[in-house]
């Protein structure tokens, strides 16, 4: 099937992690310049390699030229990697896993938009359908005490990493049994258990905090001589954001530090309505990760095989010490930016190329191919994802509210810090502040 | 962004407290502010191994203010961390590491340079523990030099007070002699909200004598400096220095001011300065912030609110002139809150 060995032929990992050179650069050039006149190849599944004729009409809002064959810019910092002996990328139990994840991600939103049209929740919403392969292929290689740090697009994120669909559907609705306990609402999600920092409204905000969190591991390690501490962080951000001065502030810390982060570009082509192509003057994102001291990989995030290969490297990598990744993921989202986003800019010939690369049927056909699953096993999997996800609007719809009580109690840890009253109480051992009507 | 902390002569006379220091001329050490400050740090460092210090030039330089001085040395680079100069990034890593178990000590070179990790500050140092429920604390200190010193020009003489204060989720102290330095800077590290501890160029080099023995400070209390009966002066940082120049002339007049530091600059210690009120019925003022919006317009506000049935005069504010501070020496003096002013409002809020 094109899907597996498209997966191993076309991905090229780090497997060192020297800096680049000087005399790399002209090296790079060639290399831009080849890739810019190639094309899509081998990842798109046979039933629509048709579409490709139509590439290359399309027009600024598609990917012009780029090669999804995977090439990292600094050439001896990637090895072609083997295929296993058994010609077989995946078990058929982690083969299961991850197309439960992903179907659980795609009901999940979908969720989301009935509930937000019949007014269950409200503001913005930002769904991730369509990207459920990166989510997926990432976090389900990381461990439960690793760092998923996110953006407003974070339900999947937060889903993925094992936070409770009951727990992100709760903070949805705005009920007090949310994972924020509803002060945090779909752009916030946070999980203290599960080590999901967030949820940033403004782009770029978090790649900050997953940059301290990667820096508290290696703090851990060198100062407190904690040998246990490996943790990876994994920053997840947007093709925008990459214009944005935190991110390559960030990228030059992490790799003069060797901190171990994934820094994780799910590049979806559009910021709202803002094309790549016109906010962006160099579009290969990836290529900028050599331009600070890391490697740069560019990979096809429609396939989850895909993805996940390059997750294994890019978080071992980072576990044993070797420093950040960036890695480009090329993804789509199906949907509009939010939910009150019209759509109308995205041609339909783009949407129509990227949901004939749907990750979750992309995943179904490889493993019915395979012989790893069944129509039915597949099917039973669908089903039980549906009802927990019914399970999970119930619980919401018959959460409460928070109470007025509740509105002061978490803008301070040490709520001292609301100050001392005329009293020469603390303000807050007086009743109002108890009650939520105190003015503070 | 080069301040040239040698350059900067500061108040080189001795602090002389009337409360506040306990320390007697034979007990107690002495030393400068920014020796307090540091004394202060290294305390805390040594106490807890998580308490690190991230900044420019706070490692290797020893801090561009010395506060750090010889601190890399003893406790290594990654406690004392010196960053490129990217404020927005490094105060966001600062936010993240505190999210996962460190206690971070920013600095900021000049406060000034914090308006960059204005995003940061606002957004997740004292939104973030509000947004995720509760569940993540954020107990990092953000520190520095701010107010204007001499002529170093309008980008570099600012105050970030009044653009902080309104940030829910923040605790804002000021720190004016070496006493009440070394004592905030321990409480603003053990405290687990994000405290900004405001410190002043001008004032480094204070000298007093200070306790041998442990202290920490409360970070919401404020000090009373002279106890007084006419007049309730109210004021932080720098200007206390000035308004104690006004009050030895102000007492050789007959008045008896009772001057109060306010140190938390929020929350504000209502109970000390509802008291005070409460005895002597007229309040001044006098701050460094700019006029319009500043720690005076806020404390004002409050005192209104709470005191109104106290007051026989109406609230004075002697704030600096909404001005981008000039580099011209006359120009610089004329934009800051001087003594002779001070003895000038006195006196006629007490014809009152």
């Amino acid at each position: 099937m094109a899907m597996a060995t498209a997966a191993v032929a076309s991905v090229r990992l780090a497997t060192t992690n020297a800096l680049p050179r000087a005399t790399q650069r002209s090296r790079d050039n060639e290399a831009c310049s080849a890739l810019n006149s190639a094309f899509f190849k081998n990842s798109i599944p046979s039933s629509s390699r048709s579409s490709r004729k139509n590439l290359k009409t399309l027009n600024d809002g598609s990917r012009k030229g780029i090669c999804v064959r995977v090439k990292a810019s600094t050439s001896d910092m990637v090895k072609e990697k083997a295929l296993p002996a058994d010609g077989q990328l995946i078990s058929r139990h982690e083969g299961l896993d991850l197309y439960e994840d992903m179907i659980l991600g795609r009901a999940f939103e979908d969720m989301c938009a009935q509930m937000y049209y019949r007014g269950k929740m409200f503001g913005f919403v930002h769904l991730y359908n369509g990207q459920e392969a990166v989510s997926t292929g990432f976090i389900k290689g990381l461990k439960k005490a690793d760092y998923v740090c996110s953006t407003y697009r974070d339900h999947v994120h937060a889903l993925s990493k094992g936070v409770p669909a009951r727990q992100v559907m709760s903070e949805l609705f705005g009920k007090a049994t949310g994972c924020c306990r509803g002060q945090g609402g779909s752009m916030h999600m946070f999980s203290k258990e599960h080590n999901v920092l967030g949820g940033f409204a403004f782009i770029g905000e978090g790649i900050p905090v997953a940059t301290g969190a990667a820096f508290t591991t290696k703090y851990r390690r060198e100062v407190l001589k904690d040998d246990s501490a490996d943790e990876v962080t994994i920053a997840f951000f947007g093709d925008g954001t990459c214009n944005n001065g935190q991110f390559f502030e960030c990228l030059n810390m992490a790799a003069l530090w060797k901190l171990p982060i994934v820094f994780v570009v799910e590049n979806n082509l559009w910021a709202i309505g803002m094309s790549h192509y016109r906010a962006t003057s160099v579009p290969e994102i990836w290529k900028k990760g050599p331009a600070f001291g890391m490697p740069g990989i560019h990979v096809d995030g429609m396939d989850v095989l895909k993805v996940r290969e390059v997750a294994k490297e890019a978080i071992a990598r980072a576990r044993r010490g070797d420093g950040p990744t960036l890695v480009e993921c090329e993804t789509y989202r199906f949907r509009g930016h939010s939910l009150a986003d019209p759509d109308e800019l995205r041609k339909p010939a783009e949407k129509a190329h990227y949901a004939a690369r749907d990750p979750i049927a992309a995943l179904k056909n490889y493993l019915l191919e395979n012989r790893l699953a069944t129509e039915k096993e597949l099917s039973a999997i669908e089903e039980t994802i549906n009802e927990l996800i019914e399970d999970a609007v119930e619980f919401a719809e018959a959460s409460p509210l928070p109470p007025h009580s509740q509105l002061l109690e978490n803008v301070f840890a040490d709520p001292k810090g609301f100050g001392i009253g005329p009293d020469g109480r603390y303000r807050c051992e007086g009743p109002g502040f108890t009650a939520g009507t105190a003015q503070v | 962004m080069l301040p040239e902390s040698s350059l900067v002569l500061g108040l080189s006379f001795e602090v002389k407290t009337e409360t506040g220091s306990t320390a007697t001329a034979q007990q107690g050490h002495e030393l400068l502010l920014f020796e307090a400050l540091r004394e202060g740090l290294e305390e805390e460092m040594e106490r807890d191994p998580t308490v690190c210090v991230i900044g420019e030039d706070v490692g290797h330089y020893g801090g561009s203010y010395k506060v750090t001085k010889g601190m890399a040395e003893k406790f290594g680079d990654l406690r004392l961390l010196d960053t490129p100069i990217a404020e927005n990034s490094f105060t966001g890593m600062a936010i993240g590491a505190a999210m996962t178990g460190l206690r971070p000590i920013v600095e900021g070179m000049n406060m000034g340079f914090l308006l960059l990790a204005f995003n940061q500050i606002a957004n997740n140092c004292g939104m973030l523990h509000y947004t995720s429920g509760g569940q993540f604390t954020i107990p990092i200190v953000i520190r520095g030099p701010g107010g204007v010193g001499k002529q170093l020009g309008a980008e570099h003489s600012q105050r970030l007070e009044s653009y902080f204060q309104s940030v829910p989720g923040l605790q804002m102290v000021a720190c004016s002699t070496p006493y009440n330095a070394k004592g905030l800077m321990k409480a603003a590290i053990r405290s687990e909200n994000p405290v900004i501890l405001f410190e002043h160029v001008l004032l480094y080099n204070l000298k007093e004598r200070i306790p041998d023995e442990e202290y920490v400070l409360c970070l919401e209390e404020a000090e009373l400096v002279r106890p007084g009966q006419d007049i309730t002066i109210l004021t932080y940082s720098r200007m206390r220095h000035h308004v104690l120049q006004a009050v030895k002339t102000l007492v050789s007049k007959g008045y008896d001011p009772e001057v109060i530091d306010i140190r938390s600059l929020k929350p504000f210690d209502l109970f000390a300065i509802g008291n005070s009120v409460k005895k002597t019925h007229k309040v001044l003022i006098v701050e460094e912030c700019m006029r319009t919006g500043g720690i005076g317009a806020s404390l004002r506000a409050a005192i209104m609110e709470n005191f109104f049935d106290e007051l026989d005069a109406p609230i004075g504010c002697l704030s600096s002139q909404d001005v981008p501070t000039p580099y011209a020496g006359p120009l610089e003096d004329l934009t800051v809150v001087q003594p002779p002013q001070i003895v000038f409002a006195v006196e006629q809020l007490c014809k009152h």
